[in-house]
């Protein structure tokens, strides 16, 4: 099943609704990878909330897609990895090493925020 | 130590992978397992079944409920008759993959489980079992 990617200002919020196969996972870090520069985007979050096990593969594919979006200029953070999740991941001996998460959506685009602001920005 | 109920899940593609962990986490689910333990175990499933599809194309993934007699568990079991592991002390190691995964899937899935077996035979298969007991009940 596809993963719906929402526009939301600058950035782009892919909403994972239900467990991904392989090759999901894989659609969703090309359209990613593309959607940076078709919308210009700054900033991606990635919402894992509904995952219910994430694997080394998919692990894997979170941090390709984290690095690969870095190099197009935009900042990815995975928010909503549910407390089971990341119990089972660090069992398993995976991390996402440098890649930015948070708890949740409200705190993704706060952090996002804080990461995109241009040196010029005014405080509000 | 009697078995019952066994689930087979034939393992052929990613879509299978899922598919052996929504009726491993199903059967688990019975077990009275902690949503924690459910997690890790289909983490494993997942692992496991993954190596079937990227190593051997094609294999089964077998899913009991196991009873020793004072504990009840579940036992998952992947085999396949696909190219078998030539080392497996170096397959079991971390970070060790002939593919291009994280070498993580075998060494971790023994770390998400209680037990874990694996035989292999070059050019004839692969069998890995993996079992998980359940908290003590009343």
């Amino acid at each position: 099943m596809a993963v719906p990617i929402l526009k939301q200002g600058g950035y782009l919020i892919a909403s994972i609704q239900a467990a991904l196969t392989d090759s999901d996972v894989v659609q969703l870090q090309d359209d990613l990878v593309e959607r940076v520069g078709e919308y210009r985007s700054r900033g991606i979050i990635v919402d894992v909330t509904a995952l219910d096990v994430m694997d080394s593969f998919a692990s894997r594919a979170l941090r390709g897609l984290a690095h690969m979006t870095r190099l197009r200029g935009a900042e990815t953070v995975i928010v909503g990895i549910q407390p089971e999740v990341a119990f089972a991941m660090v069992q398993l001996g995976m991390n996402l090493e440098d890649v930015h998460t948070a708890l949740d959506l409200e705190e993704g685009l706060a952090f996002l925020d804080a990461q995109t602001k241009e040196p010029g920005d005014s405080d509000r | 130590m009697t078995q019952i109920d066994e689930i087979r899940v034939r393992v052929e593609s990613d879509v299978d992978v899922v598919e052996a962990r929504q009726k491993g986490r199903e059967l688990a689910a019975t077990l009275g397992f902690s949503s924690t333990d459910l997690t890790l175990i289909v983490t494993a499933i997942s692992e496991v079944a993954r190596n079937i599809v990227v190593y051997a194309h094609h294999g089964e993934i077998r899913l009991s409920t196991i009873n020793d007699g004072s504990r009840r568990g579940i036992e998952v079991v992947a085999e396949d008759t696909g190219p078998g592991i030539v080392d497996i002390s170096l397959a079991m190691r971390d970070a060790y993959s002939t593919g291009n995964g994280l070498g993580l899937g075998l060494p971790g899935a023994r770390r998400l489980m209680d037990e874990f077996d694996i035989e292999s035979v070059p050019s004839k298969g692969t069998r890995v079992s993996m079992k998980k007991w359940a908290p003590e009940y009343a």
